[in-house]
């Protein structure tokens, strides 16, 4: 059982870690809060049954297709709707709310509700420790670590990633040292949303494939981001494994525990929050303190 | 004293577009079901009226501290659940009757609106959404897990009907819609004479830093502000679990919070009327998007997406601001086409 809550605590967060790191990304840099991000990870793992099970393409070239589709669409949206209202925040809010619908419906529309299910890239299983891993957990895994690692290069050693992490810190300072604000926006945005393609690449194999499939992490990548302190790179992974842990945990020792689990994870973010107001690694802004 | 009355009405509502819209709207919503009788069309009307109810209590807490409240079902799905649990009577001895379970049932939404609070008065921002939109959820789970109490995903069905007829039940919800609205207007009026918490809510939502420093205990205001809008919202929950005769798990859902928020700032935010003209615009065009039922929701959000991008202040703020303009000297508000003021013949250009 341990190995069990194991091995699904590194998927599962490994999943939530790229949703939330996107999410935080925005947030952090343009200061909004972008509540279609789970709807590109939706998108990207409809591209995957598109490409894969309807065309029948390699899976290698139908993860490239839908993940730069998916990213596409994201910096697409983010010209046409958000960069346009980006001062009013709760027009922010609800524009890209909004915009998650209009996807979900889209894709009603063209898929219908009708369940389905993309074919794995890799069968067969690795036996660790007498744990049997599906190949394509160890997938998962392996490509969300990959990703976060390359991301957090990208942040910390490039000059990419200083003009981003300088924009996120102030954006008006940042614009008088000579950085092209919009363009970073616009750069985070397709990062973001790549992240968020990639998740959905990644899980599109294990799970079933619907429309609504977006609310679920939706509401996950939320806790995740507030728990780890919005905008920190660093809290929204720590944060994605917590929270991950939990989940895993109530489905693993109590009855009823598939209906809690959420509940669980939402309990654990609320009691972080009544402590720790600012998030686990969040930062308090001497003009935002109340 | 009538005469002075009528110079009142004549000065502050007639002159006032804005105003006389309500007021003639208003009177219309009271002559409908003497034209309409189809069940269809009040039972729509019905629902409006307990949303409108339910969109301005979001406003009163959201628009006016700047509290935003994600989880706003949560006091509905509470006075919901609350209410039908006392109206079967299942736990807890006799049948409640009808104007009973409700205001508990309302009360029991201020004790949830109080419970969000003590989380809600430390965080700001983002961090308060997301913390109130954990609530509902939370209590969803927990609905699931017990399903001998609650009665799991389909809910407690078979409670009382409002009334016999439906057109009982319109004038009802239409009563108790115009009393909570009048209400919370009052409360939020920052001009009114009576009350003073117009004036403070609008203090915190403008500076919260200095409504404190002008010593107003600001974290009693906001308790008030999710006491009082916790209490509407519930009444919003009872009226709807009695109409629809059950209270299920879809009160509490992601979408009915989100849809306060839609409602609310599509209409106009911090307004009042605001939440009131936008239930009424989309609750009904939802309704006669059922025609094309796969393009319903396709549309509906197609429409808040493009009324946001042109109109960001929201749709009846926008009209207003066609329709009135504020005197630049004695802040008395006319009509657009005055050259100069009513009042003080300032000119207006």
């Amino acid at each position: 059982m341990i190995e069990g809550i194991v091995v699904n605590t590194l998927v599962r967060g490994g999943v939530y870690a790229l949703l939330a790191l996107g999410f935080s990304l925005i947030f952090g840099v343009a200061r909004v809060l972008q509540l279609s991000h789970t709807a590109f990870y939706m998108l990207a793992a409809y591209g995957i049954f598109t490409f894969a099970d309807l065309l029948g393409w390699d899976p290698i070239w139908s993860i490239l297709a839908s993940i730069i589709i998916t990213t596409g669409l994201g910096l697409l949206t983010y010209k046409l709707f958000i960069d346009r209202v980006r001062e009013h925040h709760v027009t922010v809010m609800l524009i890209t709310l909004a915009l998650a619908i209009v996807f979900q419906e889209i894709m009603l529309i063209f898929f219908t509700g009708q369940y389905r299910s993309a074919p794995a890239f890799v069968t067969g299983y690795w036996e660790i420790i007498g744990v049997k891993v599906a190949y394509q957990h160890l997938l998962i895994f392996a490509g969300a670590l990959v990703v976060l690692v390359a991301v957090w290069m990208l942040l910390s050693k490039t000059k990419l990633g200083i003009a981003i992490r300088a924009t996120a810190q102030d954006t008006e300072i940042a614009n008088l040292m000579g950085i092209n604000v919009s363009t970073i926006l616009l750069v985070v945005m397709g990062i973001a949303t790549g992240l968020a393609a990639v998740a959905g690449v990644l899980v599109a194999p294990t799970l079933v494939l619907e429309p609504h499939m977006l609310w679920p992490p939706f509401v996950m990548v939320m806790a995740i981001i507030t728990l780890g302190g919005l905008g920190s790179v660093k809290g929204s992974i720590v944060g994605a494994f917590i929270l991950a842990l939990v989940e895993v945990l109530v489905v693993y020792l109590l009855p009823t525990g598939a209906f809690l689990k959420g509940a669980a994870a939402l309990l654990v973010m609320v009691i972080v929050l009544t402590v720790r107001p600012e998030g686990l690694f969040g930062v308090v802004f001497e003009e935002e303190r109340l | 004293m009538l005469s002075r009355l009528f110079r009142d009405f004549q000065g502050d509502v007639i002159a006032i577009p804005g105003r006389l819209i309500a007021v003639v709207f208003f009177a219309l919503l009271f002559l409908i079901p003497l034209f309409v009788q189809q069940p269809y069309v009040l039972r729509t009307l019905i629902f409006a009226n307990m949303f409108v109810i339910f969109a301005v209590s979001w406003d009163f807490i959201s628009g006016y501290t700047g509290q935003m409240n994600f989880g706003h079902a949560l006091f509905f799905g509470v006075a919901a659940y609350t209410s039908a649990m006392l109206n079967r009577g299942a736990p807890l001895g006799p049948d409640w009757p009808i104007w009973a379970s409700i205001p508990v049932g309302a009360l029991a939404g201020t004790a949830a609106g109080v419970i969000m609070c003590l989380p809600a008065l430390r965080l700001r921002g983002p961090y308060l959404a997301l913390v109130t939109l954990a609530f509902p959820l939370i209590l969803t789970g927990i609905i699931f897990a017990n399903t001998q109490f609650t009665g799991g995903e389909l809910g407690i069905s078979g409670l009382d009907r409002i009334s016999e007829s439906r057109t009982v039940d319109y004038y009802v919800s239409l009563l108790v819609m115009l009393v909570s609205v009048f209400i919370m207007w009052k409360l939020t009026d920052a001009r009114s004479g009576l009350v003073r918490t117009g004036i403070i809510l609008h203090a915190i939502r403008e500076d919260e830093i200095a409504a404190r420093a002008s010593g107003i205990n600001t974290i009693r205001y906001k308790l008030f502000a999710f006491i009082v809008g916790g209490f509407f919202a519930g009444i919003a929950g009872g009226l709807y679990a009695h109409f629809m005769r059950i209270a299920g798990p879809s009160t509490l859902e992601l979408t009915l919070s989100f849809q306060a928020i839609i409602w609310t700032v599509f209409g106009g935010i911090v307004s009042i009327y605001g939440p009131v003209v936008g239930v009424y615009i989309l609750y009904p065009m939802m309704e006669f998007l059922r025609v094309v039922p796969e393009f319903r929701m396709l549309f509906f959000a197609g429409i808040v997406v493009v009324i946001l991008l042109f109109m960001p202040e929201g749709i009846a703020v926008w009209i207003r601001d066609k329709l009135e303009r504020e005197c630049p000297r004695c802040k008395l508000t006319n009509v657009w086409w005055r050259r100069t003021c009513r009042a003080c013949s300032t000119s207006l250009y």
